[in-house]
């Protein structure tokens, strides 16, 4: 067993050199497993197959903060990839460091590579480019929260499955329901900071951040505890009170609760898909996100999660050519809709999105447009671009943090939001004076 | 009478020690002078620019009334994880020391956990203790208990410390045995002529006899509970619910390689070393001295 691996290593430690002489290698780090991991092979075995001048080589480097960690080590030590997957959180980090990375529109354009910035869909687009409209890195994998209905627990419980959820009040009226007709689980959500604060901001068009929510300054400050959120806040808390909305941890946790049937509504990234699709045993189905008729007609448009490629510095122009041809084939619309059927994420660009619409996807699995819909009826504004904020990972664990003391009763929702904004403004101005 | 060796010259005793000193050095002295060298900045994470700020981190760090309050979590964790891994498993290794038949089995079957990586000890009981799937919650549920760690800060203290001390136990046992194994027997029997019972000549012969090797894992513990167990959690607890499982060293951790702020993640662990510094001299000063060698 050992020779052999031992064998193994040798015989891979052999050719490679091999392979690197005929063709420039093009290092692409990444963070996806399983499924996903299985898609993201494909893409790079294709593009590797469909030309002989560039081989991309993937390696998985754990999750998302881990590859992040694993980029800024091995760039430290002079050893970095040339593309590097890097989640919408770390965006600031990579924003700021300049002479680190090697925006993407600069890439794309010394490389020759085809590169229209106009085909990406605009709330995808945004999250990753400047103010001025120059592409930083190129999005990738990028999700929406929507609402996930298991319509037998909603029958179970007595309550037309049909029924309009297209509001937090028509919401809060069937949770009522469901608890009167005996469900246990009424309502539960997946990363809480991400759906309830950030896109609940977005999508009300009020700001979670001064400074266009950071895309205009590093001297941002959170305004996470205006009266949109203290209001959305205080009706969840009242409603985990009333055990409507059960708590189940800062991550996905609520997932399983969901996919085992256990829980009628959930909120959670239109990504949830593909597991959702594969594991539950029951009818579900995907609506928009919901919203507060008191305070907005109709919502604004929802802002996305997931990742972007990032450039590194330091490579060879040869280098650079290969990861403009392999980004230009990422964002082909082929790719992007296949891409976009597999797993859920958004398509990045409109034209994939058209192909797929076309392809008839959408009839045959209904739902999956939602949260295309959700994120393109309406222009971006300010507030609803995204959020470009540092040391947000860190922001983010306050935030769960507080609203765990507001879920658990023992801070209001005003309290909890001041203090989030004292503790997160505090890291802001730390992370200010280190860029 | 002391036993000394003397070498002539001074070649080979520095070749006998240089491996201790060359591991020390690279290991301990080098990163520990950079951490505290790093401390002293605020750093971009690439390494790209650095800016001095003195004092100022631990100045950040010790304004946080949060940081101060981990102080305070990490008594409480250190504390209960030292004592409930010490004291199982010196009672699990005075009864495996009275068994007569199968001794060699129950010590082995003892000892399997402390081959259990932390954070897949982790791992096991979070899902025995997941609030909606584990087995254990599930059974209190029917006892009409409602076991929720994830909102509790009391009952997530109770399980990180629970899934640190188990696997420790093992390592506890294996050195009360051994030393349970070197308290001689005449001296025992002698007592039980005399007409003392068991926990009599337990507390009266045998404990003061393992108090070198208690005092040696108290030391050991406390630097375990101290540094070791940010893995146990990282994957039960992330720290929560709210701070309450928050302890120096996952702090060290998450401010550091989550957050990419080293020049706060050095400065906490330069606390940390102080901390743990004076903890250890000051054991050494006033516990040894209760210590019967």
């Amino acid at each position: 067993m050992k020779k052999n691996l031992l064998g193994a290593l040798a015989v891979t430690t052999a050719l490679s050199p091999v392979a690197a002489m005929a063709q420039t290698e093009v290092q692409f780090w990444h963070a996806f497993t399983g499924r996903l991991g299985e898609l993201v092979k494909a893409q790079v075995e294709e593009f590797n197959a469909s030309q002989d001048e560039f081989v991309v080589v993937e390696s998985h480097k754990g999750n998302y903060s881990e590859t992040l960690n694993a980029g800024i080590a091995a760039f430290r030590a002079g050893e970095q990839p040339h593309i590097l997957m890097v989640f919408e959180v770390g965006t600031a980090t990579m924003m700021s460091a300049e002479g680190a990375i090697k925006p993407v529109y600069e890439v794309m354009a010394e490389s020759g590579a085809s590169f229209d910035p106009d085909a990406y869909i605009g709330a995808v687009k945004g999250y990753y480019t400047t103010t001025e409209g120059d592409m930083l890195s190129l999005p990738f994998n990028s999700s929406t929260p929507v609402l996930w209905v298991n319509r037998d627990a909603m029958e179970a419980a007595g309550v037309d499955p049909d029924t309009d959820l297209s509001t937090w009040e028509k919401v809060g009226e069937v949770l009522d329901q469901l608890k009167a007709g005996g469900e246990e689980c009424p309502l539960v959500t997946a990363w809480q900071s991400w759906i309830h604060l950030e896109n609940l901001s977005a999508y009300h068009d009020v700001p979670f951040a001064s400074q266009d929510n950071g895309f205009a300054g590093l001297d941002t400050e959170l305004m996470l505890n205006g009266p949109v959120q203290v209001a959305h806040l205080t009706a969840m808390g009242d409603w985990a009170k009333d055990g409507k909305f059960i708590y189940t941890g800062r991550r996905n946790e609520g997932g399983a609760n969901f996919r085992a049937g256990e829980c009628a509504l959930f909120t959670e990234s239109s990504a949830g898909y593909a597991g959702i699709s594969s594991e539950a045993e029951f009818a579900f189905d995907v609506r928009p996100l919901p919203y507060w008729e008191a305070v907005v007609s109709e919502p604004q448009n929802t802002i996305i999660g997931g990742a972007s490629l990032w450039v590194m510095e330091g490579h060879k122009a040869d280098e650079y050519k290969g990861v403009g041809e392999f980004l230009s084939f990422l964002s082909s619309s082929d790719v992007q809709a296949a891409w976009h059927q597999n797993t859920g994420y958004l398509p990045i660009t409109a034209e994939a999105g058209e192909a797929t619409r076309a392809a008839g996807f959408y009839d045959e699995n209904p739902g999956t447009d939602i949260a295309v819909i959700q994120m393109t009826a309406k222009e971006p504004t300010a507030n609803s671009k995204g959020l470009r904020l540092g040391s947000f990972d860190q922001i983010r664990g306050i935030i769960d943090e507080e609203l765990e003391a507001v879920w658990s009763g023992e801070k209001t929702a005003q309290e909890a939001m001041d203090s989030a904004k004292e503790r997160g403004d505090a890291l802001l101005r730390r992370f200010e004076s280190a860029n | 009478m002391e036993k000394r060796v003397t070498f002539r010259g001074w070649l080979l005793p520095l070749a006998l020690i240089a491996p201790q000193v060359i591991i020390s050095a690279v290991f301990f002295f080098y990163p520990a002078g950079q951490a505290v060298w790093q401390s002293l900045f605020i750093p971009d994470p690439f390494g790209l620019s650095s800016q001095f700020v003195g004092l100022g981190n631990f100045e950040f760090l010790l304004s946080d009334k949060f940081y101060r309050a981990s102080f305070v979590t990490t008594a409480i964790f250190s504390t209960l994880v030292t004592l409930c891994s010490m004291i199982p498993a010196l009672f699990l290794a005075v009864i495996a020391d009275r068994l007569i038949k199968g001794a060699g089995v129950y010590r082995t079957l003892l000892i399997w956990p402390y081959a259990v990586a932390p954070a897949v000890a982790g791992v096991l009981w979070l899902f025995m203790f997941n609030t909606r799937v584990g087995v254990v919650s599930w059974y209190l549920g029917q006892l009409g208990y409602d076991w929720n760690h994830v909102l509790n800060g009391t009952e997530a203290m109770g399980l990180v410390v629970v899934a640190s001390a188990w696997g420790r136990i093992s390592y506890n046992f294996l050195f009360f045995f051994a030393a349970l194994q070197s308290v001689p027997r005449s001296v025992i029997e002698a007592a039980a002529i005399d007409g003392a019972h068991f926990w009599r000549r337990f507390f009266t012969i045998v404990l003061p006899l393992l108090s070198p090797t208690a005092f040696f894992l108290l030391v050991v513990n406390v630097v375990y509970a101290f540094f070791e167990t940010f893995g146990v959690i990282h994957t039960i607890t992330g720290g929560g619910p709210q701070q309450s499982t928050t302890i120096l060293v996952y702090k060290v951790f998450s401010d550091g390689f989550v957050g990419q702020d080293l020049g706060s993640s050095s400065a906490q662990s330069v606390i940390l070393l102080v901390v743990v510094g004076l903890l250890t001299v000051i054991q050494f000063k006033y516990v040894e001295k209760r210590v019967h060698y």
